[in-house]
């Protein structure tokens, strides 16, 4: 039911982890299935260093994190809050309609941890 | 290993059937030669299959498999008995099978009571007789669970319905094979037993009435199956159904001893190297073939996909993994907390497994689990 893509980052999920000194964490639930996902950021020069998350959740959860951690490397804070739940899905060529709402996770978790990032540098100035 | 779901045909069985394709097509109502092969065919068959339950084969009806079986039950009393009275009594664990036929018959103007579970998916039989009243037509309970394997305490329930005059039926899917299953001994009115849960071909199950019970048939047409069940009989499907009994009856004892061995050992590795792991179910009075277990900090369908890619078969009840994203209806009955409900994992032995496939589970289950919870945000960091 999953295409190859999937199953590919689902399982070897790039970037999984924790970053000990993040500059912004998004932590997120999906209201629909009760799961959860946290996402941290590294910023330098406007740009995301480096991003990890983790991951309780179903392999579309599990793979569109791990997605979303590969198209948000190096890109700007910009460019990395244009990232959709539907450019992540389409990343992994496409979703089943019941698993549409698992790339909200990821989506919403990398848009938290960039607020977050952004708030606290705000908070800093 | 997911053999609550169903079964490899036996070669057994499916040898037996291939000649009423091909050779002996004839209808059994046919007069002539080749009806008469069928008919035959037919009328030990149901010798068969009412020998291994214990009963009489004009108390068999054979239908097209454990669904069909439960809602001619379920219906076919509801519809004759409905001046009588509307209360319908049934569990809260029972396959959708019996629990949508429930819903649509509540939906129809009757009454239906769900009695509840403890926490190891028991019922008490106090809380069914409890439940009856005046108008109670039927009850309805399960012999073993299909997801935790949990089997039910009917004798006691059959003899609080025969004291208040109320009929007993039981979904047998999936003790049948499993474990003794006799009539007479559980008390029943009606029993429905499915073919593929037991190495037998799909879509073909029977129902058993016992004698003196009236219920309405469903489908109108020729008077086929004591007039419950009108219908050109599915030959060929019944003719497998009954050697698929016939293997179980031979193998019942000693397969039973072999699962149980499987399971326990399996269950005991599992707890025992895997930390925060839990059953799920009764410890003992569990089918002998299911291993029911939960993790916490992961999710069932990240566990089956990896199990899957180890070539491993199993089934989860989780709610990422169904398609309304609830959990599934039995696991939340026992009381598991919502987060707690995710890792879950159901595994069904068969008689193909061997104690080196036990070991391989079990070995993969902990590198995996390990996997998914150094995965998970909310799992304890060592
Ligand atoms: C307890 C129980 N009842 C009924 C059924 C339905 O049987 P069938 O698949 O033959 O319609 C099943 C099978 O999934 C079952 O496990
Ligand atoms: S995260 Fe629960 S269904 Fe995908």
């Amino acid at each position: 039911m999953y295409s190859e893509k999937v199953m590919d980052h689902f399982s070897n999920p790039r970037n999984v982890g924790e970053i000990e000194d993040a500059d912004g964490v998004g932590e997120v639930g999906n209201p629909v299935c009760g799961d959860m996902m946290t996402i941290y950021i590294k910023v330098e020069d406007g740009k995301l260093a480096d991003v990890k998350f983790k991951t309780f959740g179903c392999g579309a959860a599990i793979a569109t994190s791990s997605m979303i951690t590969e198209m948000a490397m190096g890109m700007t804070i910009e460019e990395a809050l244009e990232i959709t739940r539907d450019s992540v899905a389409d990343a992994l060529d496409g979703l089943p309609p019941v698993k549409l709402h698992c790339s909200n996770l990821a989506a919403d978790g990398l848009h938290a941890a960039i607020e977050d990032y952004l708030k606290k540098k705000e908070a800093g100035n | 290993m997911d053999h609550g779901a169903t079964t490899r045909p036996d070669p057994e069985v499916v040898n037996a059937m291939l000649p009423f394709f091909n050779e002996f097509f004839g209808n059994a109502s046919s007069l002539h030669n080749f009806g008469q092969e069928a008919a035959q065919a037919l009328v030990s068959s149901r010798k068969t299959v009412a020998d291994f339950l214990g009963a009489e084969p004009e108390e068999i009806i054979f239908t097209s498999g454990g669904t069909e079986s439960d809602n001619l039950a379920l219906k076919g009393i509801a519809y004759l008995k409905k001046n009588k009275g509307k209360h319908i009594i049934t569990s809260v664990i029972e396959h959708p099978a019996i629990l949508n036929t429930c819903k649509y018959l509540g939906d129809i103007g009757y009454r239906i009571t769900y009695v509840p579970v403890d926490d190891q998916g028991l019922i008490d039989p106090a809380d069914v007789e409890d439940a009856v009243t005046d108008d109670t037509i039927l009850i309805s309970i399960m012999h073993a669970n299909n997801e935790i394997g949990t089997i039910q305490p009917i004798k006691e329930i059959s003899a609080i319905a025969y004291e208040c005059g109320v009929l007993v039926h039981t979904d047998a899917v999936q003790s049948v094979g499993k474990m003794p299953v006799n009539v007479d001994d559980l008390g029943v009115d009606m029993l429905s037993i499915s073919a593929h849960k037991i190495y037998g071909p799909k879509g073909v199950g029977a129902l058993y009435v016992r004698k003196g019970t009236r219920l309405q048939g469903l489908s109108q047409g020729g008077s086929h199956e004591m007039k419950k069940r009108a219908g050109t009989e599915n030959i060929p499907g019944i003719v497998g159904m009954a050697k698929a009994v016939e293997l179980a009856e031979q193998r019942l004892e000693g397969d039973t001893k072999y699962l149980e061995n499987l399971r326990d050992t399996m269950i005991r590795k599992i707890l025992d190297s895997i930390p925060e792991s839990y059953l799920n179910g009764h410890p003992t009075k569990r089918l002998c073939n299911n291993v029911h277990v939960r993790f916490s900090y992961v999710e069932g369908e990240s566990l089956l996909m990896m199990l899957n890619m180890k070539g491993v078969a199993v089934s989860t009840g989780s709610a990422c993994s169904s398609k309304s994203l609830e959990p599934s209806h039995v696991l939340a009955a026992l009381g598991i907390m919502p987060e707690e409900i995710h890792g879950n994992l159901r595994i069904t032995l068969g008689r193909e497994n061997t104690m080196d496939d036990v070991d391989y589970v079990v070995e993969n289950l902990v590198d995996i689990v390990k996997k998914l919870r150094a995965m998970s945000p909310i799992a304890p960091k060592d």
